[in-house]
């Protein structure tokens, strides 16, 4: 049996079901606002899950992930406004239709030798081939989007993953803690030692008889998988779909930036790093409006300073950092 | 006398330059084999073929009764052969213990399992005491026995060592000489290039010389170290 616990002690535990507890019961105290920052929270440290196991343990640079959101979420979306197949079995098809996606760049890159940079290339160069095809493809509303109608019957109904801020709230937390869940879980087991291997060094992999390509394949099949469900939802949060956005390079740098904080490879590192990244965004945002001044793309300047701070103070991100002060043993890579 | 590894007409070019050409040995189940030769022999080059590491040109490769040319590295592995890097190649920012741990999984499930190969193999190779240590950290002397430990936690039938004891203290190489004959007389099968004659004539039981790719001499150590091609290509200065 292997135990998700085992590097992390007895205060590590306690501190991870407290603040489990202190976010299940959030929202008998918090507001709308606040509920909807903590949603983007949740939902970055989903999507930095999901990266961090391709990235983080199998060493494997994707700046392309905007792909498999915008399949997931297009894929549900689609299948409920086309077809009224409701998300909660749309997901079923859309973890399908993105998880081939990604086999397939993997299956590129990792059989024709293209590492490293090359493949964070490809990886980008198929986001956007795919944001281009969505542009010209007229049964998702091509280039003028797709949406969804927040009148028809049945759109408010838990079922359809319509409804209120508790429900989305409880469901990206439900995402978060999840995936974290799973993360741990992975990184003790053999899978997760493999990945590690391959990601420090390939070729010693290879030679303790772990076959390094299909070590990545199943990094990817797990990780584009789990950013396919983001995407779902992504897609009914946000109730409108425009491939210029969901595609966009902006939204694959966007969902690395909370790992790369937080610290790569780590198991909370994502999480920390949705933590501190996404209020501190949404403060900026809110202070703008407040002093009245119109400056589209603030934030994104500001998430680049702050990459550029914490990346020369903590290299390997805050959580190593902060687990040692806080005397937790768990921030091992 | 049956071999468990057996090598015929082995050929490597590297362009122009025949980097192992035509090189046939066996090695018999329990031996310890030694291949010695000047630089830029082919001795690596004939190792990384025989773990798959490197294709060969022609020739055939047996193992186990079974042909492995053509076989991947992780193929190869699987089948039994453990190895060591020339230039170590541990995992760097992972501990000693996960360093084996990882070794270890080729042939478990359970990674409890995997971590108690591991704690024997390190005690085995005196690093248990630095298992939680990051592999990064370790002295050179370390490393190299932390090759050897990953490699033996594969519980390979024949393990490859790639100059293990090159820059070593004699002390070191003593040590590892001392580690070694207890794994063979365990059973474990070996197939080692080294340097420190020290270490091979107190291992092997049977020596192969190569030199520009070829073999030029293979026996045991008394005849091939008297062997005046080897003494005038290999030993040369040193043993006049």
């Amino acid at each position: 049996m292997t135990n998700i616990w085992h590097n992390a002690g007895a205060r590590g535990k306690l501190l991870c079901l407290l603040l489990l507890a202190v976010l299940v019961a959030t929202p008998l105290a918090a507001d709308r606002y606040l509920l909807s920052v903590l949603i983007l929270v949740f939902y970055f440290a989903y999507l930095g899950q999901a990266w961090n196991l391709l990235m983080g343990f199998a060493g494997q640079l994707s700046l392309g992930h905007a792909l498999y959101l915008g399949l997931g979420a297009y894929t549900a979306t689609a299948l409920w406004t086309l077809f009224g197949i409701g998300p909660w079995l749309g997901v079923f098809i859309a973890i399908p239709v993105a998880a081939a996606a990604g086999m397939f760049v993997g299956w590129l890159g990792w059989r024709f030798a293209i590492e490293g940079v090359y493949f964070a290339l490809l990886t980008i160069a198929f986001a956007e081939f795919t944001r281009i095809g969505f542009d010209h493809l007229q049964v998702t509303g091509a280039s003028a989007g797709l949406f969804l109608s927040v009148n028809s019957p049945g759109s408010d109904k838990w079922w359809n993953l319509g409804g209120g801020p508790l429900l989305y709230y409880y469901l990206a937390l439900i995402l978060a803690a999840g995936a974290t869940f799973l993360v741990a879980y992975l990184r003790q087991s053999p899978l997760g030692y493999r990945w590690l291997a391959v990601r420090e060094d390939p070729e010693a992999a290879r030679a303790v008889g772990i076959d390094i390509f299909r070590a990545r394949m199943i990094a990817m099949l797990f990780s584009a998988s789990m950013t396919a469900v983001g995407g779902v939802f992504y897609g009914f949060y946000y109730r409108n779909l425009f491939p210029s956005q969901v595609f966009d390079i902006g939204r694959s740098i966007e969902l690395i930036l909370a790992p790369i904080i937080g610290g790569l490879g780590t198991i909370f590192g994502p999480v920390v790093g949705a933590l501190i990244l996404t209020p501190l965004g949404e403060s900026l945002t809110a202070l703008m409006e407040a002093l009245g001044i119109n400056a589209p793309g603030v934030k994104l300047i500001f998430y680049g300073l702050m990459l550029m701070v914490i990346i020369s103070l903590r290299p390997d991100g805050v959580w190593p950092w902060l687990a040692r002060r806080l005397g937790l043993s768990g921030a091992r890579k | 006398m049956t071999a468990l590894l057996s090598v015929r007409d082995l050929s490597k070019r590297f362009r122009g330059l025949a980097a192992v050409s035509n090189v046939g040995f066996d090695v018999a189940e329990g031996d310890i084999f030694a291949i010695i030769g000047p630089n830029g022999a082919g001795k690596t080059t004939l190792f990384n073929m025989i773990a798959g590491a490197m294709p060969c040109d022609g020739g055939t490769i047996t193992f186990a009764g079974e042909r492995i040319d053509g076989l991947r590295s992780d193929q190869a592995a699987q089948r039994g052969i453990g190895r060591t890097f020339q230039v170590v190649k541990p995992f760097p920012a992972l501990t000693v213990e996960d360093n084996v741990v990882i070794g270890a999984l080729l042939r478990t499930t359970s990674v409890n399992e995997a971590r108690g190969i591991a704690s024997e193999v390190l005690t085995q190779l005196d690093l248990i005491a630095r298992k939680d240590q990051v592999a990064s950290s370790l002295t050179l002397p370390d490393r190299k026995r932390l090759e050897v430990a990953r490699a033996l936690a594969t519980r390979p039938k024949l393990l490859l060592l790639d100059e293990v004891m090159a820059g070593l203290r004699p002390t070191e190489t003593d040590r590892i000489v001392a580690i070694l004959r207890d794994l063979n007389r365990a059973g474990l099968t070996i197939l080692l290039i080294e340097h420190v004659m020290r270490a091979v004539t107190a291992l092997a039981s049977r020596i192969l010389v190569l030199h520009h790719g070829a073999k030029i001499a293979e026996g045991t150590p008394d005849a091939v170290l008297r062997d005046p091609a080897v003494i005038e290509s290999y030993l040369g200065a040193e043993a006049l």
